[in-house]
């Protein structure tokens, strides 16, 4: 493999594990906060995707060339919008009721709001691939030598630290981000200081599918065929890299999610292509045979 | 114990019945109608409902009328044998049309084998197809000849010496191409650079770890035998990683999602099908205006083959006589230049149609026609 390839590879590493990062962050943060799997997490992301693919058409065209990138934030907050309240309505429906009741009956309901969202989405917006409008125009960069860097991979990448980066002072910074953490810490403790439970496990949802919606609409910038059954893949690898950064922990999932695709990006552009997930999902379970806890998941580590 | 007042009018609500069910001659078939290949099924099936109303306009056969069964397999593995199941099994079809995709095909070959129904698929191209038995049967060439015809061009039309190849790893379709073109490429002086695998059906999105090995091996054109899916997004990061070699497919590109999903990246690429709606032959240009009246849209490839496939069906009913699966089978097996939308149509002995292949060359919405291959 020459210099030029294997910085290549890395780039396209980064920018594939940039959407694990921002979708395994999802997973993390409810995991923190409630010890559970939210298998519909993937679903969001899907629902984030279309919610780009119905909104740019209609959108787009009232904003100039100049403007442009405005058009764009405006689809892409709208879209974290509409996730999040999905994603809030999700917990309130099926979630909430069952707050009591074992972890397994949550998880086994998880699971069906996740085909419900496959299976809806496939009674809504129809089952076929659909093409995703062009909402950044995709081109490499210029200046960058024998190395290929497209709009779309830099304008994903930024999106994810910016996100990465507001996410991590609200949950430093911020009254609700204390609450957080400390219903992450002990519930029943939180609950008697006066922490509003159901408001914190709303917000945390609403912050998760929000970004879950951002990374639907970056991936389908990326890979823009889109289908309802589209977050079933990416669902579980990012919660494969929510795992292997220590689940519940915010940086972890970030560097979870830029490992896995890293590491798939190099058996991918090897001559061991057919056998990309089967080696990066055994290197995984070999890291986790020696850090069990994930690369972060340190018993002293701050939990969300 | 029911009173003979009631028994009367139901059974004479039988009896006028079932003599008008029993007349329409009942096809099942089975579709991609959903799903990753979503187009090959509406497209095919279209093609088929488009000959089937002819021939009932025109009487039927054998004057009873064809009814069409239709089931979505979408696009999945374990679909379609379930869906074959259950037209033999309730639905009483006497023959089976289906699918595009071979690896859907050589599911439900198997079943229809063994219920001795007949099967004719209008486009799986796999050679192993139709060596599952002698009820089944295709209306297109085979990926022997297709990936000969596209090695053929790319050594004498694109002068190309290096080829990679970039294949699916879940089609027997991509798998069984890739490794004709690869054969006979090579065995002309060809040299296959780089050979790089991905998951078809919607798994694999991502490939430019791929293509970025295959782009270090410098290659004068890129083959890949997938689907339009995956075809349009490797085009589309091909392009974005700056390699500008054409990419070469095969009739699995032929459809109007390609562009639509591959945008201006797959502009100037080349794949080989069945058909094109610019051939000027009568035949053909009658075919797309009654498609373009009914369906409002242009054929691709797969619609003329659900017709041949349809039409070529009601011929054995014609010649058979009647429906019975043997003699329907015997029919098939003897069909001689039938002067198909596709072509002239002889069914060999290892029931597979030798036909020529056409290549084209992806321009946006339409594809323009770059040569006709004989066998």
């Amino acid at each position: 493999m020459t210099k030029v390839e294997f910085f290549q590879q890395l780039i396209n590493g980064l920018s594939l594990g940039s959407f694990y990062a921002l979708i395994a962050l999802g997973y993390t943060m409810v995991y923190g906060v409630l010890r559970f799997i939210n298998f519909a997490h993937g679903d969001v992301f899907m629902l984030g995707a279309f919610s780009g693919y119905y909104l740019t058409p209609r959108v787009l065209p009232h904003f100039s060339a100049a403007f442009a990138p405005i058009g764009v934030a405006v689809v892409l907050l709208s879209t974290m919008c509409i996730c999040a309240v999905v994603g809030m309505t999700i917990e309130r429906l099926a979630y909430r009721p069952l707050r009591k009741r074992p972890k397994l009956t949550v998880l086994i309901t998880a699971i069906g709001v996740s085909l419900f969202l496959e299976y809806g989405g496939q009674f809504v917006f129809g089952a076929d691939p659909k093409a995703f409008p062009e909402l950044v125009v995709d081109r490499p960069l210029e200046h960058t030598g024998a190395l290929t860097i497209t709009t779309t991979q830099v304008a994903a990448f930024a999106v994810t630290i910016l996100l990465l980066i507001s996410l991590t002072l609200i949950v430093k910074r911020t009254r609700l981000g204390r609450a957080m953490r400390a219903v992450s810490n002990n519930a029943t403790a939180a609950a008697l200081m006066g922490v509003n439970i159901d408001t914190v496990i709303s917000f945390t949802f609403a912050l998760g599918s929000a970004l879950a919606g951002a990374a639907g609409i970056l991936y389908a910038l990326s890979y823009p065929s889109i289908d309802p059954l589209m977050g079933l893949l990416p669902g579980v690898k990012a919660f494969v890299a929510a795992v292997l950064g220590g689940i519940g922990n915010i940086p972890g999932a970030a560097v979870g999610g830029i490992v896995l695709g890293v590491v798939e990006t190099f058996v991918g552009g090897s001559s061991f292509s057919t056998y990309r997930d089967a080696i990066a999902f055994a290197l995984l379970i070999g890291i986790l045979l020696f850090r069990p806890s994930g690369i972060f998941g340190r018993t002293q580590v701050e939990k969300v | 114990m029911m009173k003979p007042i009631f028994i009367v009018p139901i059974l004479a609500a039988v009896v006028a019945i079932s003599p008008l069910r029993a007349q329409d001659i009942v096809v099942g078939e089975f579709a991609s109608l959903t799903g990753s290949e979503a187009t090959f099924g509406i497209n095919s099936s279209n093609g088929v409902e488009l000959a089937k109303e002819e021939i009932n306009n025109a009487g039927g056969v054998l004057g009873r009328k064809i009814r069409i069964v239709l089931e979505d397999d979408q696009s999945k593995p374990g679909q379609p044998s379930a869906a074959v199941k259950k037209l033999i099994a309730s639905d009483k079809a006497i023959a089976i049309v289906g699918e595009i995709a071979s690896s859907r095909s050589l599911e439900a070959a198997p079943i229809c084998q063994e219920a001795k129904i007949p099967m004719v698929s209008p486009g799986s191209t796999n050679p192993r197809v139709t060596e599952v038995g002698n009820y089944v049967f295709r209306v297109c060439f085979i990926d022997p000849f297709q990936g000969t015809v596209m090695a053929k061009f790319a050594l004498d039309q694109l002068h190309a010496k290096k080829v990679a190849v970039l294949q699916d790893v879940k089609s027997d379709y991509s798998q069984g191409l890739a490794k004709f073109f690869s054969d006979y490429f090579k065995a002309h002086g060809g040299e296959i650079v780089s050979d790089r695998f991905y998951s078809g059906g919607g798994t694999d999105r991502d490939f430019r770890a791929q293509l970025t090995a295959i782009k270090a091996a410098q290659p004068d054109a890129i083959f890949v035998p997938g689907y339009y899916t995956e075809a349009g997004l490797i085009a589309k990061q091909a392009r974005s990683l700056g390699i500008k070699v054409p990419l070469l497919g095969g009739d699995g590109w032929d459809s109007p999602k390609l562009s639509e999903i591959g945008g201006s990246a797959i502009n100037g690429c080349y794949f080989s099908t069945h058909f094109s709606p610019q051939d000027k032959n009568p035949k053909v240009q009658d075919f797309v205006s009654k498609y373009r009246t009914k369906f409002n849209a242009m054929p691709d490839g797969m619609a003329p083959l659900g017709y041949d496939a349809m039409m070529i069906l009601a011929e054995a009913f014609k010649t058979a006589g009647g429906t019975d699966g043997a003699k329907v089978r015997d029919a098939l097996a003897n069909v001689k230049n039938y002067d198909g939308v596709t072509g002239k149509i002889t069914i060999d002995e290892k029931r597979n149609a030798t036909k020529s292949a056409v290549v084209l060359k992806v321009n946006g919405k339409q594809n323009d026609y770059v040569a006709t291959v004989a066998p």
